[in-house]
């Protein structure tokens, strides 16, 4: 293809592409062709921003780096030098290995699932005209929940007495066990963050295939009689970039933000319960009290988060079709 | 045009069901009374003990949470959602304008130091978080709760793309005009942002509202619980009871959610813009 030039300029204008822009580094240049010379006054206005990060990013980044190489005294007694010994032992303990390998799991099966959803939810009400506002209101509202309380009408819908998603189970001759079994209560995080995550990448394929322009719609719909060929050759192309945008935001969100969902699901008991890489960080310095163990954890995370971003903007992009 | 099937409605119908059947069930079963829903399982019809129920979530004292009442909570929700938006609206636009508008030295080394907290979320680094907070005796108080939120440049992102695309000739007529940077900002580009300050006020007031993790450790005085805190709460005395009061801890998740979702639908038009796209 060589006309590139009409859905670039469509897609410029929304935010992914700016996002991809700033990761590549492209937007170091100066931004304006006029602006003001002055040495003071910019400080000025950076002055509250920059305490805010300095105090509040910085400073804690710093400490969890320096005392994951000090073992600390669990009553505030000092701390020793141990070097790269809590590294060791977090990565050589079998707990944290089989952690990473539920939080890789996890990440997978959620992203494909919710962006998969959001992707079949979002085709559709592109394409209806009738009740289109309504089922984009009923789509969207679910978003606004947070993932705690989530989590608390997903435990209803699990509880073992009386939930709807355990009689169902029974029906099928399966003794659906939340908290108990490790399966079981995979399957009802997965659920629960699914749920909480389809709205999200919803409003953005909708927002992505709205911006798809009418000429390049009708074009297609001469060229390719079948929809799913259309489906498969103009809408999916186009809408590479948004994808890719919500493949890192929604491993992101599995990563993190469910760590509401599996406290009030797990509830600090993580007796034989599959968790996330975060939430062991949390149970091993807030409850373990191993200071010097979780901030390793948390140093480690670090990296592989700011890995996973750097490679998946530089790396995946190549491969992603922007004509 | 293309033509519509009864499928994609029929998937469009399931979807929303998937989506606002448990929220309609978690509503309508708060009205009922907790021994009910403990031997008929949850409800789709609305019950008669919801008025009694939320009286006592809302006012009542000693309930699951203690000493705070839902009120309070309710309140601190606000002062959260509240306080973290405009907070946030008003560090990232002063922040913003700095970079856009000003030619300095070390202005891309600044610009990366405030970009790299997108890098890591709060999460990879709460205990030593933790630790800064009380050094600094922040712990259970509202600053403590709101300003180290603030420190991620998400907002500070959105109106640096905006400023970005405001003409040029702005600045040149204003300057021809004999404006300073001061007013320039305050008398021409504030104005100018408004839409896109609602759009991110509405995105921020339900991340602040929201918020769980940061809430949980920053607050043991049960004054300054928020309603994220209060489901934490409720969930930690279910275990002993004989029959755990489902109706009270539906009603609490109803009332943590009517808000932001009240919010979203209202404003539904601008929460899309504010989410996707960064304006013209």
């Amino acid at each position: 293809m060589t006309d590139t030039p009409l859905s670039l300029a469509e897609a410029d204008s929304t935010l992914f592409t700016r996002l991809r822009r700033w990761w590549s580094g492209e937007t170091a240049n100066p931004v304006k062709r006029v602006q003001f010379d002055r040495p003071l006054t910019p400080w000025m206005f950076l002055l509250p921003q920059l305490a805010v990060v300095a105090i509040f990013f910085y400073w804690p980044s710093v400490q969890a780096v320096t005392s994951s190489f000090y073992l600390e005294d669990p009553f505030g007694f000092g701390a020793t030098f141990v070097g790269l010994d809590n590294y060791t032992d977090a990565l050589t303990s079998r707990g944290y290995m089989s952690t990473a390998a539920f939080t890789a799991f996890f990440c997978v099966v959620v992203t494909a699932l919710s962006l998969g959803l959001g992707l079949l939810l979002a085709v559709k009400a592109d394409k209806v005209i009738r009740g289109a506002e309504t089922y984009k209101t009923l789509l969207i509202s679910v978003y606004a929940i947070a993932p705690p309380v989530a989590g608390l009408i997903g435990m209803m819908f699990f509880d073992m007495h009386m939930g709807p998603f355990t009689q169902i189970a029974a029906w099928f001759g399966h003794d659906l066990r939340v908290g108990i079994d490790y399966w079981d209560t995979a399957s009802a995080l997965i659920v629960i963050s699914v749920w909480k995550q389809i709205p999200y990448n919803f409003i953005f394929f909708l927002s992505g295939l709205q911006s798809v322009p009418v000429s390049v719609r009708e074009a297609a719909l001469i060229d390719a009689k079948s929809g799913w060929r259309r489906f498969c050759d103009i809408t999916l192309p186009l809408l590479a970039p948004t994808a890719f945008f919500l493949l890192v935001i929604n491993i992101t969100y599995t990563m993190f933000d469910t760590f509401p969902i599996i406290d009030v699901i797990v509830k600090d008991k993580p007796a034989n319960n599959p968790m996330t890489l975060v939430y062991k960080v949390y149970l091993d310095g807030f409850k373990g009290n191993d200071i010097g163990g979780s901030s390793a954890q948390s140093v480690i995370l670090m990296v592989v988060v700011a890995l996973l971003t750097v490679l998946q903007f530089r790396f995946l992009e190549r491969r992603v079709h922007y004509g | 045009m293309q033509k519509i099937k009864p499928l994609d409605h029929l998937i469009l119908i399931l979807g929303a069901l998937f989506l606002c059947v448990p929220v309609v069930m978690a509503l309508m079963s708060s009205t009922h009374a907790a021994i009910d829903i403990h031997s008929n399982g949850l409800y789709i019809t609305p019950g008669s003990h919801g008025a009694e129920t939320y009286t006592k979530v809302l006012t009542s004292r000693g309930g699951f949470t203690g000493d705070v009442t839902g009120l309070l909570m309710l309140t601190n929700s606000m002062i959260m959602g509240l306080g973290f938006a405009v907070g946030k609206i008003v560090l990232s636009m002063m922040a913003a304008y700095a970079l856009v508008y000003f030619r300095f030295r070390f202005a891309t080394l600044i610009f990366w130091a405030i970009f790299a907290t997108l890098l890591l979320p709060l999460e990879v680094r709460i205990m030593p978080s933790y630790q800064v907070m009380s050094e600094l005796h922040l712990l259970n108080t509202y600053t403590g709760l709101i300003v180290p939120l603030l420190a991620s440049a998400t907002g500070t992102f959105f109106f640096r793309q905006f400023f970005r695309s405001v003409p040029d000739e702005l600045l040149e007529a204003a300057r021809i005009d004999g404006a300073g940077p001061v007013k320039f900002f305050i008398d021409v580009l504030v104005p100018l942002s408004k839409t896109m300050m609602s759009a991110i006020f509405i995105i921020m007031f339900i991340y602040g509202w929201n918020q769980y993790l940061w809430p949980l450790l920053m607050t043991t005085d049960e004054s300054f619980f928020t309603l994220m805190r209060g489901i934490k709460s409720i969930l930690q005395v279910w275990v002993g009871s004989q029959i755990p009061d489902y109706n009270e801890a539906f009603a609490l998740a109803v009332l943590a959610m009517v808000p932001p979702v009240a919010v979203v639908v209202i404003f539904q038009r601008m929460f899309i813009k504010g989410l996707t796209e960064s304006d013209k």
